[in-house]
């Protein structure tokens, strides 16, 4: 068997993609119920997203909204990895972002140097996305409040600060004559500048798309190449077993949540730097497609990409419904779907794989055994029984039981 | 016993055929071919090695697992069972080896649950309870707690609870492995007043002296099928066991005394409480020396657990710890196993394995910090493969690859690995617990032998075993564990099996702490 052995990675190869064609199947269904043509509407969102027309435009669009769904998944799903749900994403975001875009448009920073703004940006918000989720993991740690609760109530303290925060009495700004309020707008030496792709459109890929690439490779590195990984890993496969070699369960919990919550922080940056050019009440949060698409790319760092365009893609192309007067809601049938059927698709998956393997290890000892079946003779002789090596009767033939005194118990034997 | 008590099953069908039953499962032994034939009114032993197929086979029987072919037949007749209500009602119950009871229910609600339907759940179900308990001798009382019953107790209210729901075959799946010899023998007078009454028990066991002393007629299972029914009259237990392995039975001898003076490990006044107070482990002291082997013997439950959690540091405890000179007693687990705790741990798959990942991150786990699994705060994954290679061949772990998951491989091969893994560190002081629980008598041997190599080598051993010749036959020197406490200490050279299990149960407990000789 290889490292990479095929009969155990098809499976979960195989499994996002059932479960794609099936969300299919049951969106097109809906569909047809209300009277709509499934193909007409499918082809009409890859028309939009990949067509000569819109294509350039609204490709790049979907990649830049991939973007931050990505950060927002990684979050999650260094979480995950060690069976710990940070449902808070969304507030650590929100409170992270704020406080980058606060900082960075503020004036005594005026004097630092654009990118060096940008880098303090950076680690701001992913220290109080950090610090946010830190509230989460003492509580864990220390009282035993479940992450799940505590993040998700977090969420609305968290979502309730940015609002007043975010008021013109303290850190937003109204622009003149419009009524969105925001923080000041960063000074243009700060605004990471983007990439154009493709002819035929002024749109540009972010340019923080390659922070999130790096974020990327960097959760596969700790994951997969580090002691810290292996912990977080094994805490996650069987946490009293990582106990007994040695994790400190309390110290994981503490630094896998403030991982989490600093990756979160960074989830808005990509807009804010690259297009907004400031933090307004609209900033996503994204806590919860974070953890769809954590769950649709299984964890993976390049499964998570996927899962990410594929988000993006289902959120974007879905504007040319309306004029075919068919519901945009369809979308969201077909996202939902997606979500369950997926996790129904990896366990299915999980357990294909189990049993190839266990297929393949019998088929490999199992060798021995058929050629030790029958019994040596010489005992077979001594016992006077017969090996019953390849029975073709009942054995009661061979069973010397003395069928004269069935009741009769035998006295103890030394 | 009077012999005309029992249905003559020389003339009528057995009470349990089987024919050419066959399971098939993905990697580990099924069944195949499997012939049996019960006899009525008899006590019919299976016997085989741990994985043989034996439970599987009742399993199948019972109803929890349906057989790909061959056919079953009660009484003389065919019968397809699909479930166990479909066994119930054709008259199998069955003792499963771990109490399926509720702790704050009484007897009597634990024996109703479920079947409310035979008699009520009121002084209906209790008059059945107590007619039952003394027509079957069980000694039962239907209004007893049951976290006041020990375990024997507990194991007659499984069985009444099988009777209750009108069982005339009672199958019995490992009953000894929980039990003391006074309580098995206990157990075993109960078996043979439910054959004087007419009724069937299949007995599922691989302690061959309990198997000769008890049953009618002993079927011995090897790879998933039936190799032999025999008479227990007219065979040895060491027949017996040839049958079962299709070798020469090993034995845990290690007699010549490579103990030092030197020790290794010394516990002093190790207490583990419960948040409420009470002492599991109470006040323990002793020392291992290099090159020693120190056995602890008890009925699980009595506070084992806790002191090896204790030693591992998984668990606070009060008292102190020192390995070789160093107070670890405020140390993490991390610390004391690179400080050369080797750890065996009692159940392999919680806490020594992890399932789902491939053999050799099992390798690393517990060593994650250590070369040759690591360099730095870096995984070395080439240099720990190249290790798992190595302890795959060197202690023989049955598998294709070092890419399969640690959960495909058979218990044994599952046990090997951690042995190897444990070893391949040189531990000053290996804390080993059960270490050859279900592990088929070829690998029980190795690992044994392994034990025995690494103790000649310098190690010392705590074993905590359930395994009393194991225990005597390794250890140079016996404890007594009852309710938290060193009770007694014995020597292995002398003591015997059954003055052990008598200690165990806490006969000596304030008497006299020279239990042996």
């Amino acid at each position: 068997m290889k490292r990479w052995d095929l009969r155990r990675v098809l499976p979960m190869i195989i499994a996002p993609i059932a479960a794609l064609v099936l969300a299919a199947l049951v969106s097109s269904a809906a569909l047809l119920i209300s009277g709509k043509d499934p193909l007409e509407a499918f082809s009409a969102m890859f028309d939009y997203a990949f067509g000569p027309n819109s294509g350039p435009d609204v490709t790049t669009e979907i990649l830049n909204k991939a973007t931050p769904y990505y950060l927002a998944a990684l979050a999650v799903a260094i979480g995950f990895r060690m069976g710990l749900f940070n449902i808070g994403v969304d507030g650590q975001s929100r409170l992270g972002i704020l406080a980058a875009g606060a900082l960075g448009a503020a004036s005594f920073l005026g004097v630092v140097p654009g990118p060096l703004r940008v880098v303090i940006m950076i680690i701001v918000a992913m220290a109080v996305g950090a610090a946010w989720a830190a509230v989460a993991a003492l509580l864990k740690v220390y009282r035993g409040v479940s992450e799940v609760i505590s993040t998700i109530m977090l969420n609305f303290i968290g979502g309730a600060i940015f609002a007043y925060l975010l008021t013109t009495e303290r850190l937003g700004v109204k622009a003149v004559g419009g009524e969105i309020v925001s923080t000041p707008l960063l000074k243009s030496d700060s605004w990471i500048p983007g990439m154009s792709l493709f002819a035929g459109t002024a749109n540009k890929m972010f340019g923080f798309a390659f922070v999130a690439i790096a974020c990327g490779i960097a959760y596969w590195f700790l994951v997969g190449r580090t002691r810290f990984g292996f912990d977080l890993r094994a805490t996650g496969l069987n946490p009293s077993a990582a106990v007994a070699s040695g994790v400190s369960p309390k110290r994981m919990v503490i630094a896998t949540m403030l991982l989490s919550g600093g990756v979160a922080g960074l989830v808005a940056l990509p807009e804010v730097l690259g297009r907004d050019h400031a933090v307004t009440t609209s900033t996503p949060a994204l806590g919860f497609t974070g953890i769809a698409i954590a769950l649709l790319g299984r964890n993976n760092p390049v499964g998570i990409a996927l899962a990410a365009l594929l988000w993006a893609f289902l959120d974007v192309s879905n504007l040319p419904l309306d004029l075919l007067d068919i519901p945009k809601e369809i979308v969201t049938i077909m996202q939902g779907v997606t979500v369950l059927a997926v996790v129904v698709a990896y366990e299915l998956a999980a357990r294909v794989g189990r049993r190839q393997q266990q297929r393949s290890v019998g088929a490999a000892t199992g060798e021995a055994a058929i050629v030790t079946l029958g019994i040596p003779a010489a005992i077979a002789a001594k016992l006077g029984v017969e090996a019953v090596s390849a029975p073709v009767e009942p054995p009661d033939s061979t069973a010397p039981t003395d069928p004269t005194v069935p009741g009769k118990h035998r006295e103890e034997q030394s | 016993m009077p012999a005309d008590a029992v249905p003559s099953s020389a003339g009528g069908p057995p009470a349990v055929e089987l024919r050419g039953i066959t399971k098939r499962f993905p990697g580990v032994v099924a069944n195949h071919d499997v012939f049996l034939s019960v006899s009525g009114g008899t006590i019919h032993a299976i016997v085989g090695e741990n994985g043989a197929g034996k439970s599987t086979l009742m399993k199948i029987l019972y109803g929890m697992q349906r057989p790909d072919d061959g056919e079953i037949f009660i009484g003389g007749s065919p019968i397809t069972i699909h479930s166990p209500q479909q066994a119930i009602r054709a008259g199998i119950g069955m003792v499963h080896q771990h109490f399926m009871l509720a702790d704050n229910f009484t007897v009597l609600e634990n024996v109703v649950l479920g079947a409310e339907d035979e008699a009520g759940i009121g002084a209906g179900a209790r008059k059945k309870i107590q007619q039952l308990s003394s027509q079957y001798g069980l000694g039962v009382d239907p209004d007893e707690l049951m976290e006041d019953l020990g375990v024997g107790d507990r194991q007659r209210v499984e069985i009444l609870k099988v009777l209750y729901r009108g069982a005339k075959i009672v199958i019995l799946d490992e009953p000894t492995a929980v039990l003391v010899p006074q309580e098995v023998d206990e157990l075993f007078g109960n078996l043979r007043e439910l054959t004087r009454e007419g009724l069937t028990v299949i007995f599922i066991s691989h302690k061959l002296d309990e198997v000769l002393s008890v049953a009618d007629a002993i079927t011995v299972i090897r790879r998933g099928t039936t190799v032999a029914t025999v008479d227990p009259k007219s065979v040895t237990a060491r027949d017996l066991a040839t049958l079962m392995v299709g070798s020469e039975l090993p034995s845990p001898e290690a007699r010549e005394s490579t103990v030092t003076d030197i020790p290794v490990l010394t516990i002093n006044g190790l207490t583990v409480s419960t948040p409420a107070g009470r002492a599991l482990v109470d006040d323990v002291s002793f020392t291992i020396h290099k090159g020693e082997v120190v056995g602890i013997a008890g009925v699980e439950g009595n506070g084992q657990a806790e002191l090896v959690e204790a030693i591992m540091g998984t668990r606070a405890a009060r008292g102190s710890v020192q390995l070789d000179g160093n107070a670890i007693g405020g140390w993490g687990t991390r610390q004391r196993r690179e400080a050369g705790v080797g750890y065996i741990p009692e159940d392999r798959q919680r806490h020594g394995l992890l399932l789902d990942a491939p053999l050799w991150e099992n390798r690393m786990l517990g060593h994650q910090t250590e070369p040759p699994n690591a360099k730095g705060p870096l995984l070395d994954i080439a240099g720990a493969r190249r290790d798992t290679e190595q302890i795959v061949a060197q202690y023989d772990v049955r598998t294709p690859s070092i890419d399969v998951t640690a959960g495909a491989l058979s218990g044994g091969n599952q046990q090997k690995l951690i042995v190897g893994r444990e070893m391949s560190h040189i531990p000053k002081v290996l804390i080993a617990a059960h270490p050859t629980r279900g592990v088929d008598v070829g690998a029980q041997a190795a690992i044994w032998e392994h034990i025995r190599e690494a103790r000649r080598a310098g190690m010392g051993v705590l074993l905590i075993s359930a395994d009393l010749d194991e225990l005597i036959g390794l250890s140079d020197s016996l404890k007594v564990i009852y309710r938290g406490r060193l009770v007694a200490d014995a020597d292995p050279d002398t003591v015997t099996p059954e003055e052990l299990g008598l200690a165990m149960t806490g006969a000596a407990a304030g008497s006299s702490r020279e239990e042996s000789a």
